[in-house]
């Protein structure tokens, strides 16, 4: 976490399906940590252009499914000159277990195109003291 | 632009195909050291103007910092990433540090017309031509 050092970049790294595609554009999977506190499992996502109108996130049979749009109109008048990155959207899926998440009460924000989702662990996932007799 | 689809879905697809076809352009120079500074950045024309793009998701608007000089831009700041000290990591792909990159347009542009917006991480510098290197029409008699 030192702010010191000088950032490198980080190529998009593209999303691997296992079904395939109907929509010929690519899709990325947002660079994402995962952390976990006595209380949640928290991830952050990096989803920059994505407007919080346009993320859609959802759980299903255990897995947490991650996705957000970009909004390419603004692009419809722009040529393209020079270019380093690709555009697209995102999705990323992960595979929850379902007894240590408590699935009806994650929360998400986002803020400058990161995206952070706070999945509160389920009771009997917290750590509990035990006293030694 | 084959305007023949019209299919939204291909819309994408078109501009990333656009993209990929100006990653080896050398239009832009870097006066840093080379191609694998950050941020990476998008140059887009429109009209006789210039749009560049920057992605800089996680980084305050506090923390940017923008100086434009005769063609020359500078974007440089800093971003910060904290969880707190009472949590396990389980991933981390997120890089936190500073950045400084100086990039030189081949055109003059009008540097103190140049407009910036940050939105959603990304990061749009609007880039004037300068009006003494438009195109001018010439009157045939």
């Amino acid at each position: 976490m030192a702010a010191g050092q000088e950032l490198q970049v980080q190529e998009k790294r593209e999303l691997q399906k296992k079904e395939e595609s109907t929509v010929p554009a690519r899709t990325f999977v947002p660079t994402t940590d995962i952390y976990e506190s006595d209380q949640a499992l928290t991830l952050v996502m990096e989803m920059p252009g994505v407007d919080k109108s346009n993320i859609d996130v959802g759980v299903e049979n255990d897995v947490l499914t991650v996705a957000g749009r970009v909004d390419f109109s603004k692009y419809e008048k722009l040529q393209p000159v020079y270019t380093e990155y690709m555009i697209g959207h995102y999705r990323r899926s992960f595979s929850l277990s379902p007894s240590r998440i408590d699935q009806d009460e994650i929360r998400a924000e986002t803020k400058d195109g990161v995206l952070t989702l706070t999945l509160p662990k389920a009771e009997q996932a917290k750590p509990r003291k035990i006293t030694v007799g | 632009m084959d305007t023949t689809l019209a299919d939204p879905f291909d819309t994408l697809f078109r501009l990333q195909r656009e993209l990929e076809a100006r990653r080896d352009s050398d239009w832009l120079e870097d006066t840093t050291s080379g191609m694998g500074a950050f941020p990476p950045i998008n140059v887009f024309q429109t009209g006789h103007d210039f749009v560049a793009i920057v992605e800089l998701p996680g980084v305050n608007k506090a923390d940017l910092e923008l100086q434009a000089k005769e063609n020359t831009i500078r974007i440089s700041g800093k971003r910060s990433i904290d969880y707190g000290d009472k949590v396990s990591a389980h991933r981390r792909e997120r890089v936190a540090g500073t950045f400084d990159r100086l990039i030189t347009v081949p055109v003059e542009i009008d540097p103190d017309r140049i407009k910036a917006k940050f939105c959603d991480g990304v990061l749009t510098l609007f880039i004037p031509r300068a009006e003494s290197d438009k195109p001018r029409a010439i009157k045939i008699n």
